[in-house]
């Protein structure tokens, strides 16, 4: 499969780059690459104009802020996986990391490219969902922030206009008791998930569970947020029963939608098995931290 | 913001664009249309056929090259992305003289392939692990290399491959002459 003919555009800045965003219609920003060139392959998009950002290295970069991590826009995958910052303050997004493609895909992928391309099978719209990320889309005309709940809009589409870049993404800073785990089931090592879960989870002073979130991705054409379940945690003394007790909410509720990999049925069940296994994973976590 | 800025460069639908970078320890310079993947490039361009191509949308391994040091696909990178890197690619891991080099010597010895299509992706992927890693376990070679199909599935001979490598690479590092015959070990 070759790609079909394209505009190159490589600016020397970001202002450059917007201003190309601007000005033509349908460009699209290239980063790492590594969701976008496949599709352009298989034709499933043909942009008119790729805008190369891969020499932007203002835009690569991983800081600890006041109460956020922010990644650039150009961050590759591996950077954030190997990355302290991440570790200690973003520690959901370091558990997907290893999740996403494989170590030959992470040298190039980037976070940001991830969050645009919005997979609705991939770790990492999830993390943001579960983490309540902050996304920066620029264009010529300003910045404008949006919120994880609002930026991802269907399968492959997302609040961004066709003029805006995700600059950046701000990952709250993980609070102390808190523990993260990013499980699912996919066929091979590195794949889509047929389903997975991001999986938060925090302790009030008195043990007790203060705050959870359950983001689940590959069920639809969304990654989802399933509030009962989440609610249903809250005072609940961590542990296989409650754990067990919010999986089985999940199945009930979680409506997943099927196809030739895995039937809704399958999926429903599986996402509720995934509960009560990223949980206890997520409970665990949280002494290794404290 | 005043007046818009110009872009720095912008090539037009199948446009052509210089492109230099070091293969193999090879300083090379190329005009390549844009659209034009380094699997491309290396291939059909260089003669470097060694670069398998097998999936072209980055599932299967097989196009596996080392840019400056890391593991790419190179099916997933368009040439003009590495204007200016260090590219090693299968050729690059043989010696000098053209004879095997000691990582392609141990899947030899270790009999690691049946057809050998995926040989080129599993091996770059190794040399990428074993200089990070030199003494990896067999859970982190088998993780390394989950993104490397062989439709052979011969599998275990590829990680026991990797796994010769390691030793031969410790046995060569410990040993100050070879030749000795068959040593009577302790």
């Amino acid at each position: 499969m070759k790609m079909p003919t394209f505009t190159y555009h490589r600016p020397a800045t970001v202002a450059e780059a917007l201003a190309v965003l601007a000005s033509e219609d349908d460009a699209k920003i290239l980063a790492g690459g590594q969701s976008l060139i496949p599709l352009m392959a298989m034709r499933i998009g043909q942009p008119e104009h790729l805008v190369d950002i891969g020499r932007l290295d203002e835009l690569d970069y991983i800081e600890r802020r006041d109460d956020h991590i922010a990644v650039g826009a150009l961050t590759r995958h591996a950077a954030a996986e190997d990355s302290a910052l991440v570790q200690t303050g973003a520690p959901l997004l370091a558990a997907a990391l290893g999740h996403v493609g494989h170590r030959a895909i992470r040298t190039r992928g980037t976070v940001c490219g991830s969050l645009a391309h919005a997979d609705p099978a991939a770790e990492l719209p999830a993390v943001a969902l579960a983490t309540g990320a902050t996304f920066i889309a620029r264009s010529t005309a300003g910045e404008r922030e949006i919120p994880a709940a609002d930026f991802f809009q269907g399968y492959l589409d997302t609040a961004l206009e066709p003029n805006e870049m995700l600059a950046e993404v701000r990952f709250p800073l993980w609070p102390d008791r808190a523990g993260a785990a990013v499980v699912e089931l996919s066929r091979r090592h590195g794949d889509y998930a047929l389903v997975g879960l991001a999986a938060a989870i925090d302790l009030d002073d008195a043990g007790t569970i203060g705050g959870a979130a359950l983001a689940f991705f590959g069920v639809g054409s969304l990654a989802v947020r399933i509030a009962e379940a989440e609610e249903s945690l809250l005072d609940k003394t961590p542990g296989a029963e409650a754990f067990a007790a919010a999986g089985r909410i999940v199945t009930e509720t979680i409506d997943a939608v099927g196809d030739n990999h895995g039937s809704a049925a399958y999926r429903n069940h599986i996402a509720g098995v995934l509960t009560t296994r990223g949980l206890a994973e997520a409970f665990d976590s949280i002494g290794d931290r404290v | 913001m005043t007046d818009t800025p110009t872009p720095a460069l912008r090539v037009d639908p199948g446009g052509r664009i210089g492109v230099s970078m070091t293969v193999n320890g090879t300083a090379i310079s190329t005009d390549v249309e844009v659209r034009r993947t380094l699997a491309d490039v290396l291939r059909d361009d260089l003669d470097l056929t060694g670069t398998h191509v097998g999936c072209e949308h980055g599932v299967c391994g097989a196009c596996t090259v080392a840019v400056d040091g890391q593991p790419v696909r190179a099916c997933l990178l368009l040439a003009v992305q590495v204007d200016g890197t260090e590219i090693t690619t299968i050729e690059g891991l043989a010696n000098p003289d053209g004879s095997l080099g000691p990582l392609q010597q141990a899947f030899h010895d270790a009999h690691g392939f049946q057809c050998a299509f995926c040989a080129p992706g599993v091996l770059i992927t190794t040399a990428s692990l074993l200089e990070t890693n030199p003494t990896p376990t067999r859970d982190e070679i088998k993780a390394e290399l989950s993104g490397n199909l062989c439709r052979c599935t011969g599998y275990h001979s590829i990680i026991e491959s990797v796994e010769t490598a390691v030793r031969l690479t410790a046995a060569g590092a410990k040993s100050t002459d070879g030749g000795d015959e068959e040593a009577s070990n302790a």
